[in-house]
């Protein structure tokens, strides 16, 4: 998989030596091509689907007229042969041009950049209730197996990774605002609220920056219910699957040995077991994580949240060609994050792990 | 008095078609300074009597009767009591080094954690008693071994770590299950020599779990033999080498490769199968498999008869044979 470069040391060293950065160089490399991959995926793919981009964004009345259709076509350079489309694309695409929406007639960078750090707000914080909540559910559960604790964390688990997406959110909107009154509603901020000055796109990160914290708090508020009905199913699959894992670690002869030696639960957990039980919980999480995206399309459209999921549904409906390929390009771009991300951290949770290359 | 000294020990397993008793009315003692051998077919209760003794059963596992452990109950002691218990008073090692030592963490934290967790003492003075131990149990290096992982060495090695670990807080009873059977022949002789000197060297006492009489033979100094969760027969090692009366223990003993005299003799082996946990026969366990049973073997369960203050079988039928006829 590695391409082999010059002779030069430096090359050789950082894409065959043990070490920590040629692994990460190796590593970024193949994102490289991974990324290349699912550009020509996700282009042929998209060339395949029956539909005609040219009927979904024109209306009756100038579909039936020649000239504009030959004109739209020319415009969006749907005239040329399809391998020249790609090449074309992919030439646009290193210079950081994604191409011009056909729904939204922007170029699609920009309406990635402001649709993406909406989802990757409620993403982030997505990620971060379902892995903590998740790992300790999974432990305590495990911990407590067959007993109460047990016995109703793995319904709830259950229910998390069993309902669809969609209806949680249309439950946890009806009841948590229209029945309690606690989430504040729809959108990013209340009605006629002034975002904070632009600088991540994210508007808690925005509004900290700006040091107005009552946008912050409102930002917050907003983004809560959202982000929690999104990590239901990723808390579902976190908490199966670490106490999955940790009953199985807690079967080695090493944890037997270690409560033979007379150490407390505490450490014979967090030192035998949790260790072990982190690589593989890792992993899940990293998809689990990476499916989020896939997850907020659904949410976003219930909380009227103007992310990535919303545009991607948009630009899916409209047979936005180059808006799909820019949303795919984003995930698939997350989703070999995350991977890298999870291999990096094997490498840090067991220093011993040499990379197989 | 004995070191240990467990009484009608009872280990009930939950399997899948319910409990079942893997250990049955066991007594033995060990010694201050004794080895004693226990032996006995896969699935005979060895190690689920070493477990007991350590309150570290599997899931849903119990035990009943009493185990007494320098003049004190343990049975029924608490959690918190178990833990300065293990590692502290009794030590225990396993079967496969290559699994029972962690492959995540530095021989310096498994020969010192539970060191530190016991006896309170500093990072440096655990670090110079695990030293000390790297070099009892003859590790070539100690220094460099402290930093290294376990899969940086081999089973033979492995298993002396796993020894040195299991003396960390001088314990006085040391549990040894199956120590060689994972390891090459060639350093089982190796590591049994370093059991026994460690015995000389520390006045331990060590309870040997194995199926290998061969391995019992060298070590201990007596030696008692399980069948179906129960004792079948105990005594000095010597005694039963050379004196088995219960037909099973005279099976295995003829089972020892040793004893085939010449080439054109085939290994002679026990008919049958042990039998599986749940599913012991009634009467004596051995029963089916057992030329000499009569009738009433089939319903009583064999008491205890003495063959000499030391040496007893549970069998009713074979004192009355001739330790010659019962071998065929």
């Amino acid at each position: 998989m590695e391409p082999v470069l010059g002779k030069q040391g430096l090359k050789k060293r950082l894409l065959s030596g043990t070490g920590f950065t040629p692994f990460i160089v190796r590593r970024l490399l193949t994102s490289i091509l991974l990324v290349i991959g699912v550009t020509f995926i996700s282009f042929t793919i998209t060339q395949l689907v029956p539909g005609d981009p040219v009927a979904a964004n024109l209306g009756q009345s100038a579909y039936s007229d020649p000239a504009i259709v030959a004109a739209f076509e020319k415009e969006f350079g749907l005239d040329q042969p399809v391998p020249v489309q790609y090449i074309k694309y992919l030439g646009n695409l290193l210079q950081g041009d994604f191409g011009v929406s056909l729904s939204s007639k922007r170029p699609v960078i920009e309406d990635l950049r402001e649709y993406f750090p909406a989802t990757l707000e409620i993403a982030a914080v997505a990620v971060f209730l379902s892995f903590f909540v998740g790992l300790f559910l999974g432990i305590v559960s495990a911990i407590t197996r067959d007993k109460l604790p047990d016995q109703i964390i793995r319904v709830f688990s259950l229910t998390g990774v069993s309902m669809p997406a969609f209806w949680t959110a249309l439950t946890a909107f009806y009841i948590f605002f229209f029945v309690l009154g606690w989430a504040p509603g729809t959108g990013r901020l209340e009605p006629g609220g002034e975002p904070p000055a632009n600088v991540t796109g994210l508007f808690t990160i925005d509004a900290l920056i700006a040091g107005d914290f009552d946008t912050f708090k409102q930002a917050f508020s907003y983004l809560l219910l959202p982000a929690m009905v999104l990590a239901i199913y990723a808390i579902g699959v976190l908490t199966r699957f670490t106490r999955a894992s940790i009953l199985e670690i807690l079967g080695n002869d090493y944890v037997r040995a270690a409560r033979a030696k007379g150490l407390p639960e505490y450490l014979v957990i967090r030192r035998h077991v949790l260790r072990p039980a982190l690589l593989s919980i890792i992993t899940v999480a990293g998809v689990a994580f990476a499916s989020l995206l896939a997850g907020s399309v659904l949410v976003e459209n219930v909380f009227s949240w103007p992310g990535l999921g919303q545009y991607a549904y948009r630009a899916a409906i409209g047979l936005d060609l180059p808006g799909i390929m820019g949303v795919s390009m984003v995930v698939a771009t997350v989703y070999i994050f995350m991977n890298l991300l999870v291999d990096i951290l094997y490498r840090v949770i067991d220093p011993q792990m040499k990379d197989s290359k | 008095m004995s070191l240990l000294s467990v009484k009608d020990l009872t280990v009930t397993l939950a399997t899948g078609s319910g409990d079942a008793q893997a250990v049955r009315n066991l007594s033995f003692d060990v010694g201050h300074g004794e080895i004693l051998g226990i032996a006995g077919e896969s699935g005979s209760g060895k190690t689920m009597t070493a477990l007991s003794l350590l309150g570290l059963l599997p899931y849903k596992g119990r035990a009943s009767g009493s185990i007494n452990f320098n003049g004190r109950e343990i049975l029924a002691s608490t959690k918190r009591e178990y833990r300065d218990l293990r590692g502290k008073e009794i030590a225990m090692i396993f079967q496969d080094p290559m699994t029972s030592l962690h492959p995540m963490l530095t021989i310096e934290v498994q020969l010192t954690e539970h060191l530190l967790h016991h006896r309170k003492v500093s990072k440096e003075a655990a670090r110079k008693v695990a030293l000390d131990l790297l070099a009892t149990v003859k590790i070539p290096d100690p220094a460099a071994a402290l930093t290294a992982h376990p899969t940086q060495f081999s089973g033979g090695m492995r298993q002396r770590i796993a020894i040195a670990s299991a003396l960390a807080c001088e314990p006085k009873l040391l549990i040894a299950d199956e120590p060689t059977t994972a390891l090459d022949v060639t350093v089982q002789a190796g590591i049994l020599k370093l059991l026994h000197q460690l015995r000389n060297d520390r006045k331990l006492s060590v309870m040997v779990i194995t199926h290998d009489l061969g391995v019992l033979s060298s070590l201990t100094d007596r030696i008692l033999i399980m069948y179906a969760g129960s004792e079948v027969e105990s005594g000095p090692t010597s005694e039963i080498l050379k004196n088995a009366r219960h037909p099973y223990t005279k099976g295995l003993i003829a089972a020892l490769p040793g004893k085939v005299k010449s080439a054109s003799k085939n290994l002679t082996s026990i008919e049958g199968m042990p039998p599986e946990l749940g599913n012991f026969p009634r009467g004596c366990a051995f029963h089916p498999r057992c030329i000499h049973a009569v009738d009433s073997c089939k319903n009583d369960l064999p008491g205890s008869l003495q063959i000499s203050a030391s040496h007893r079988i549970f069998c009713p039928v074979n004192p009355f044979l001739s330790s010659k006829e019962g071998d065929k």
